[in-house]
């Protein structure tokens, strides 16, 4: 194929992926390290108030924004170097937490709290997803033939849901008087609220990824169930291999190229967990990486944006994105050079 | 197929695979179910302590809502039919009156008709024909089951839950057909050529999958909040606010689905054999007719695939939709958070879960019916690596 003809093909794909993608990257950097406010004076206001024989009148100095000539006000963009990634990171907090030998001083300051769930989240969810979906895929193959669809169908309701919504609906089988809560409190006899302290949330937030990505693991370790060579298999059983070293030996070596797939996949999912924190509403106990984020740039009160400090969490979050893919793409690369010479 | 005996597994392994199955399919439908449930009942049940009051809803009941044994059982047996109707004689009635080449339009136009006559029966015909008949049957026809649609009403109809299902319906529609045409042509290209670009375009869409998608929202915030001065010096006058457009976010949600779209398309393409559009060549057609004329007519399925996971990605958005839109265009997923804030009573609990039911039950059809598409969809990007 010519370049002319590929770059026909590929152009409108390439020309959205940079316009939205690779722009917005570029400006987020240079937005990280800029604020902008709108322009401040002071003024000075003399108030009177009547009173008897005169007016009492009180002078004072006012800071207002400066209005521009359409009644808006005018807003100034300063480079202000680190300051915004200083604002995130809080180094200092940091710093004399770790002195004091503290963990729950560090967890105070949202940077830290945010990265040690979404880290913690993502290495504790990914055993569990590929264990949960291997055992589910070696049962469907062991099911019989007719039953085999509807589970799918079934299986396929958690991973085909929308976040939000999958969160909300675990959410309120445990909510205050859910009806899991109930029995959980008739069993146990005590006064048990799922989401008053962090650990339990943490724990419904596992379990509902697992819930949510295991029937994807579930259904690609499937399929390749079904391309496991039967004549290894069966010389393995002359060989006198029991069902567990079969399984060892045999099923998990030829599954691995779709172990590593998912869990690449799972990786960068997992790396932006988001919705679960909307969904179980668990932003006083549990926050993640991208939460962060969406929080500073979510108007406050005064109906501010904190984009400098958005984008200052945005790139420090990006950093992990790269220790991420370093490997795979290390990988592929090699790959690559292999296949080419 | 007989398994050899060697293979034949012992009663305790069959059976301990066949219990984690049943259990995993309990867990996997349980908590959908429950909310399901939970949204047709009235508050107290809802929230009732004990799982037979959610199911049969004493409360709801003693409000005179509810159903009786013969309206399940005669709802049962016309919601039978009613599907069975629409997997075996639907698709032939569609075959049969659609002019040749228009089949898609056909299918849209079919599955509405039949979606609205099903809203008719079901729900307009059959309740008067039911409460007719309880009135006649005495004490058979008192209600059993308790049933209530009333936060649904609420939900749809003061709620105006419709405008955010509207516009859900436009960002998601758009997503599609504009992802699809980008992402088919940009898959055909790069499953054709093997050129080292190719092979890194593929690697820089990998490493834009990563991304976060805040990352990219954190950047086009102030540029589409500011976008009628910053247009302004090439549009004129009329340069549009970006923030708050259904078209805008349209466009950023392709652009982030690229990616993932135009591998899944490469694999597909990678399928159909390179002969097919090379005799084409031979005869003399150039690459884009080749395209046109060989590879679009048998490209179907995987752009059917590609579009089912466009059709999610821009349906479940959350983060996106609801930091660039405003209030008055809002989608249906942002629009649910909406009711967090003013959850403070349990109706309001049951509105949200009504709400979220609502959501979910286009996704139940979905798969329902595209259930091949999916799982191939799913495995056609991992098992060719």
């Amino acid at each position: 194929m010519k370049f002319k003809t590929f770059a026909a093909f590929v152009g409108p794909s390439v020309f959205m992926m940079l316009l939205f993608i690779a722009a917005p990257l570029v400006s987020v950097f240079i937005q990280s390290f800029q604020v902008t406010q709108s322009v401040l004076e002071q003024v000075e206001v003399e108030t009177c108030t009547p009173g008897f024989l005169t007016q009492t009148c009180t002078t004072e100095i006012k800071t207002v924004p400066v209005l521009g000539d359409d009644g808006k006000t005018i807003t100034e963009t300063r480079w202000v170097g680190l300051e915004s990634y200083r604002n995130v990171l809080q180094m200092d907090k940091f710093w004399e937490a770790v002195g004091n030998g503290s963990w729950n001083d560090i967890m105070q300051i949202d940077f830290w709290r945010a990265l040690r769930f979404t880290l913690s989240f993502t290495l504790l969810t990914l055993p569990l997803v590929i264990g949960v979906g291997l055992a589910i895929a070696l049962a469907v193959n062991n099911a019989a033939r007719t039953i085999r669809g509807p589970v799918i169908f079934i299986s396929l309701l958690p991973f085909i849901i929308t976040p939000v919504i999958g969160s909300l609906s675990i959410y309120w089988l445990f909510v205050g008087d859910g009806i899991l809560t109930a029995m959980m409190e008739r069993w146990t006899g005590t006064n048990i609220s799922m989401f008053a302290q962090a650990w339990t949330i943490e724990l419904l937030m596992y379990f509902y990824r697992v819930w949510h990505v295991a029937p994807f693991a579930f259904v690609i370790f499937y399929a390749g169930l079904q391309t496991v060579n039967m004549d290894t298999l069966e010389s393995a059983v002359i060989d006198g291999a029991s069902r567990w070293e079969r399984l060892r030996h045999v099923i998990v070596p030829h599954l691995m190229p779709l172990i590593i797939f998912i869990a690449l996949i799972h990786l960068m999912d997992c790396y932006r967990v988001f919705e679960e924190i909307v969904g179980f509403r668990s932003q006083a106990h549990v926050i993640s990486l991208q939460w962060l984020t969406y929080d500073f740039m979510t108007p406050d009160d005064a109906g501010n944006r904190a984009i400098s400090r958005a984008s200052a969490s945005a790139m420090l979050t990006m950093i992990g994105i790269v220790f991420l893919l370093v490997l795979p793409l290390r990988r592929t690369w090699r790959d690559h050079k292999g296949s080419a010479h | 197929m007989s398994t050899p005996k060697a293979m034949q597994q012992s009663f305790a392994l069959r059976f301990s695979s066949g219990a984690f199955l049943a259990f995993w399919c309990i867990l996997a439908a349980f908590p959908i179910f429950w909310i399901a449930v939970m949204s047709f009942k009235s508050p107290v049940d809802a929230f009732a302590a004990s799982p037979l009051d959610v199911i049969f809803g004493p409360a709801t009941r003693a409000n005179g809502d509810g159903l009786s044994v013969p309206d399940i059982v005669i709802g049962l047996i016309v919601l039978f039919f009613a599907i069975r109707w629409a997997f075996t004689r639907l698709p032939g009635l569609v075959r049969q009156y659609c002019p040749p080449g228009y089949l898609v339009l056909g299918w849209v136009f079919g599955a509405v008709l039949y979606a609205v006559s099903f809203i008719l029966i079901f729900f307009g015909l059959l309740p008067l024909i039911l409460s007719g008949l309880n009135s006649i049957l005495g004490p058979l026809g008192t209600p059993v089951l308790g049933l209530t649609t009333e936060h649904y009403v609420a939900v749809w109809a003061e709620n105006e839950f419709y405008r955010n299902f509207l516009n859900s319906m436009l960002v998601t529609a758009g997503v599609v057909t504009i992802s699809l045409t980008v992402g088919t042509l940009a898959g055909y290209g790069l499953a054709r050529s093997g050129s080292d670009l190719a092979f890194w375009l593929l690697i820089l869409a990998l490493v834009f999958r990563a991304l976060p998608h805040s990352v990219l929202v954190a950047g086009y915030l102030p540029v589409f909040i500011n976008s009628s001065e910053i247009l302004r010096p090439i549009f004129g006058e009329g340069a549009p606010t970006l923030y708050g457009q259904p078209w805008a976010v349209i466009a950023v949600l392709v652009s982030i689905n690229q990616p993932f779209t135009i591998w899944m398309l490469r694999s597909f393409f990678q399928n159909i054999p390179a002969e097919l559009d090379e005799a084409a060549r031979v005869d003399g057609c150039s690459h884009f007719q080749a395209f046109r004329r060989v590879i679009m007519p048998v490209m179907w399925p995987g752009v059917i695939t590609t579009g089912l996971f466009s059709f999610l990605l821009g349906y479940n958005d959350f983060l996106v939709t609801s930091l660039l839109l405003d209030a008055q265009n809002q989608t249906m997923v942002p629009a649910i958070a909406g009711y967090f804030n003013r959850e403070t009573t349990t109706t309001d609990q049951v509105e949200a879960v009504a709400a979220a039911v609502s959501i979910t039950a286009p996704l139940f059809l979905l798969v329902m019916v595209f259930q091949r598409q999916i799982v191939s969809g799913l495995t056609a990007g991992a098992v060719k690596g």
